[in-house]
């Protein structure tokens, strides 16, 4: 039985811990370790063998705790004892003061970067050792696995997802309870999951963060959808450049399936399942399902046309369900807790918590969870902290460069799928750049429109040449050389290019300039009429006139 | 009814779209009754005149002086017809565009075995950086595609502007035609 | 194969076809022409020109022709004047992107990306030329690439994987940087796996591909032998 051996496994863990005064949680994300974690780590392993408290002290790898602006982070056994900028040199400090760190260390745990959040998927906040999945076991992990297993058949699973609201968080928002039921209503003797880890807008880390943290709960969520929709094999699609993610993947995958939770007859049940991880190579559009599935094929990773969509005709021509990390992350969760719990959290809409990337100018930049709801205000002023330098807010950008960018005057917004696509963005997967008045619009729209041009694949007419005409005229507009007719053929090229595009990518990819248009148009008009760059950014132009004094 | 002024200027291109002109043959007849030529390759007026009513342009823009000329003539013009692939696309002219006016020359001056190697700088404008078809450096009101446009499109552009309707030449002519 | 008849309207125009059918072979059998350029009969659908964009009735946004199956009571409209600015757009993009001098071109009367100019009434070109700087590679005994003329229709692609076999052409790079390569990118003349068979040349919509010799406005293109090879597949 499954629950028996997640029980031994909870029981043997629990004893080993036993002996332990307090364990230490280094933050090994990305973010900590460029600030020098690993080093950090090793220093308090010496300091504690040296002090000869290593049996009464044990020094974990711990996930990301968000606030990568404070990092190396050393959570002292949970949320609310956490160290902030460690380094070598203060490790002994902080190895005599653990319960009572100096202020010097101290992170104000109770600052409204950790109070206002709502934690789904990233429940367990850092306190985890990704590499071990009896840390996982221990903490509720695979309980949801074994509860679908053993207590649900496939169509409640999938009729537990429909009710709990879940909506895409890859970016379009499709509710993902409807995706499940018609690839498990889809005729076909193979089925496939994916799991779309291919995050690739600009300022985005919210997928790289949960695949190195949770690589477990990734994987007990895609195994949940194969049990559910019918499918004996799921592949993981990462890009090659998270590096981190992959192993401690890979890693997962390998430990999973040696206790039985991966491979065949899982937990002594009828139902077989493996994953594997598939490398992407760095094509921004490889995060479009059908050039993503282009590319586990083997092929050149270009998109199709839809229909049909991979829920019909997929990876090999057989049905395949393709979600993302985020919206992976969030099933064992509710298989656990309950669709109407999920249901309760989040809008009429869109149900739930969403994680967010913040960064740019704002005081704590990292990664969040909130739910579906919160304002762009608290988001920016309350959990961001607002902005630094004592400089005014400008806008918000989300959903990368497919998104667009929002203004002061709606900063009251509740952040959902409906309301932001209202404002001309999009939520996206869940980057969040904030700038101030040192931002200059129209190099922001061009910057994006710089990234569609040299990440379209260049198959369809209209985004290859497109997105390449659009740059030029956005460039010429910041080099003051544009007129207004030049502004015209701009506007025209972005509906053009909006409507006839073969993917997403192209489709979207004029977004950035049409919210920049409808918001900021008087700094266009400025570049051209005046040639006067307002916020000082474009060198060819004038400047304002604080910057010139 | 009061004669318009016609004029045609001859900037960089082969003279096709003037001797297509030419070949009108009796049309020009026709025309004559409804045009005075005021300014013309064809003709020996020095000086391009104030008012002219219509100018057909051909050929691509190529040097300072071409630019110059244009830029004046747009000025002095009701209306500017683009006529020819030449003035509309840039066309052969442009087709030094990838490489660059230096490579040109070069190539043209210096390593065709001549007997005195020397790229000429006086008495020639030089050249600019691209060649541009006319629109992008002036407004054009008409264009009349063609290499050259056939005699008949010509004289159906021209016969239209002098009496007062918009030339629609749709499935009459074409790039290359 | 099963399949089943339905009735649709196209431009007004009650049609009937069968539901494995696409809109853009629905609305050639009746007489109606929507402008393609990588659609050519017998090879796959990509999809990627993007002239053959529709409206249908309650969809989302605009439906590529070729790559969409016809459905019962679909309302189908391939003509309008947001259509025909969008078309023109895009064929004005194609004209800009690459080099095509017309005048000098093998294909000079027998392109079609020439022909959907005319059709569309274009009489210049409104967006700045790119000027890409291209290759052009003659290394073939029989026939030459000219990339300044290629729109990335990827005919030549489809047809030398799909009819010849051969997979000689593929293609590179991305963006607007992608190009057609044969073999590892290596000269044309050079490649080993090409038979020499001259399908790509003859399926190339332009001046891109030509026979060595044609000169300007001499090289019609037929496309005939794709019929007669896909109909012999079929009865085997």
């Amino acid at each position: 039985m499954l629950s028996d051996e997640l029980k031994r496994i909870t029981g043997h863990e629990l004893e080993e811990r036993q002996p332990l005064k307090h364990r230490l949680h280094v933050c090994m994300g990305t973010g900590c370790i460029s600030a020098g974690s690993d080093r950090v780590k090793t220093a308090l392993e010496t300091e504690l063998r040296v002090m000869n408290l290593d049996g009464t002290y044990a020094v974990t790898t711990g996930g990301c705790r968000g606030l990568c602006a404070a990092g190396p982070l050393v959570a002292i056994d949970g949320d609310t004892n956490i160290a902030q900028r460690v380094t070598t040199e203060n490790v002994p400090e902080l190895v005599q003061r653990m319960t009572d760190l100096p202020d010097s260390l101290r992170l104000p745990t109770e600052m409204p970067f950790f109070r206002n959040q709502k934690k789904v998927v990233l429940e367990y906040s850092g306190n985890l050792d990704p590499n071990r999945i009896d840390d996982y076991i221990t903490a509720g992990g695979y309980t949801a696995l074994n509860h679908a297993l053993t207590e649900m058949t496939p169509a409640q699973t999938v009729d537990e997802i429909m009710r709990s609201g879940l909506r895409g968080r890859g970016g379009a928002g499709y509710p993902t309870g409807l995706k499940w039921q018609t690839v498990a209503k889809a005729h076909g003797e193979r089925k496939f999951v994916i799991c779309n880890g291919d995050e690739g807008d600009p300022g985005a880390f919210m997928d790289r963060s949960v695949m190195e943290d949770y690589p477990f709960k990734v994987l007990e969520g895609v195994t949940i959808a194969g049990y559910a929709i019918g499918a004996q094999q799921g592949y993981l699609y990462v890009r090659a450049e998270y590096p981190l993610a992959v192993k401690r993947l890979k890693s997962a995958i390998r430990q999973a399936e040696k206790i039985g939770l991966l491979g065949s007859n899982i937990g002594g049940t009828p139902f077989s399942f493996n994953i594997d991880v598939r490398l992407g190579a760095g094509a921004f559009v490889c995060g479009e399902e059908t050039a993503l599935i282009a590319s586990i094929e083997g092929k050149r990773g270009h998109p199709r046309p839809r229909p049909p969509y991979p829920a019909a005709r997929g990876l090999w021509g057989c049905p395949t369900l393709i979600n993302n990390v985020e919206t992976f992350s969030s099933i064992a969760p509710i298989i656990r807790q309950g669709a109407d719990w999920f249901a309760g959290i989040g809008t009429e809409k869109s149900k739930g918590t969403k994680v967010f990337a913040l960064s740019g100018r704002v005081n704590y930049t990292g990664l969040i969870e909130v739910p579906m709801g919160t304002t762009l205000r608290e988001i920016v002023f309350e959990i961001g902290g607002g902005i630094p330098d004592g400089r005014q807010f400008k806008a918000i950008q989300t959903g990368g460069p497919s998104g667009g960018c929002i203004p002061a005057e709606f900063l009251d917004t509740p952040v959902d799928y409906e309301s932001l696509a209202a404002l001309g963005s999009i939520m996206g997967s869940g980057g969040m750049i904030v700038m101030d008045d040192t931002s200059c619009m129209v190099d922001v729209a061009r910057y994006f429109m710089e990234f569609c041009k040299t990440e379209s694949c260049g198959k369809c007419a209209p985004c290859r040449i497109g997105t390449a005409q659009m740059h030029d005229l956005l460039t010429i507009i910041t080099a003051g050389q544009a007129t207004l007719e030049d502004l015209e053929r701009l506007e025209k090229l972005c509906d053009m290019v909006r409507s006839t595009s073969l993917c997403g990518l192209g489709q979207s990819a004029p977004n950035p300039v049409i919210s920049t248009l409808r918001y900021f148009r008087h700094e266009y008009v400025s570049h051209i009429v005046d040639h006067h760059c307002p916020a000082g950014v474009c060198s060819a132009l004038s400047q304002p006139q604080e910057a010139a004094e | 009814m009061d004669k318009i002024k016609l004029a045609t200027v001859w900037l960089d291109g082969c003279s096709g779209c003037h001797m297509s002109f030419l070949d009108m043959d009796e049309q020009l007849l026709a025309l004559a009754d409804a045009i005075t030529l005021v300014y013309s390759p064809l003709v020996d007026f020095k000086e391009f005149p104030p008012d002219v009513d219509v100018t057909l342009v051909e050929g691509a823009v190529s040097s300072e002086e071409d630019l110059h000329k244009i830029q004046m003539i747009r000025q002095r013009t009701k209306l500017l017809v683009s006529l020819g692939d030449c003035a509309i696309t840039g066309n052969v002219p442009s087709m030094r565009n990838p490489f660059g006016p230096e490579a040109i020359l070069e190539r043209a001056y210096l390593e065709d075995g001549l007997i005195n190697p020397v790229i000429p700088t006086v008495n020639v404008p030089p050249l600019l950086k691209t060649v541009q078809p006319v629109h992008t450096v002036v407004p054009v009101d008409v264009f009349v595609p063609g290499c050259p446009p056939p005699a008949g499109v010509i004289y159906e552009a021209v016969a239209a502007l002098t009496e007062g309707r918009t030339p629609n030449l749709h499935g009459l002519t074409r790039f290359g035609k | 194969m099963n399949s089943n008849v339905v009735t649709l309207s196209i431009n007004g125009k009650e049609v009937s076809g069968r539901d494995d059918e696409t809109i853009l072979e629905l609305a050639l059998e009746n007489g109606i022409q929507i402008p393609r350029l990588c659609y050519l009969e017998g090879l796959s659908i990509v999809g990627a020109c993007r002239l053959c964009m529709v409206e249908v009735l309650g969809a989302k946004g605009l439906i590529a022709a070729c790559a969409t199956r016809i459905t019962e009571g679909m309302v189908v409209q391939t003509d309008s004047e947001r259509l025909a600015e969008y078309r023109r757009s895009i064929l004005e993009m194609l004209f800009a992107e690459g080099f095509h001098v017309c005048s000098v071109c093998v294909a000079n009367g027998h392109c079609e990306l020439q022909t959907q100019a005319a059709h569309a009434g274009i009489d210049h070109i409104d967006l700045p030329y790119l000027y890409p700087r291209r290759k052009v590679d003659a290394s073939h005994r029989l026939f030459g690439l000219d990339a300044n003329r290629c729109i990335l229709c990827t005919r030549c692609v489809r047809v030398c994987s799909e009819i010849e076999g051969a997979r000689t052409w593929s293609v590179s790079g991305r963006g607007i940087e992608a190009h057609i390569i044969s073999d590892f990118a290596t000269p044309w003349g050079e490649s080993t796996t090409c038979t020499s068979c001259g399908k790509c040349v003859q399926v190339c919509p332009t001046g891109a591909l030509f026979m060595k010799g044609a000169s300007t406005a001499e090289l019609e293109k037929r496309t005939d032998f794709l019929s007669w090879i896909t109909a012999m597949r079929e009865q085997r």
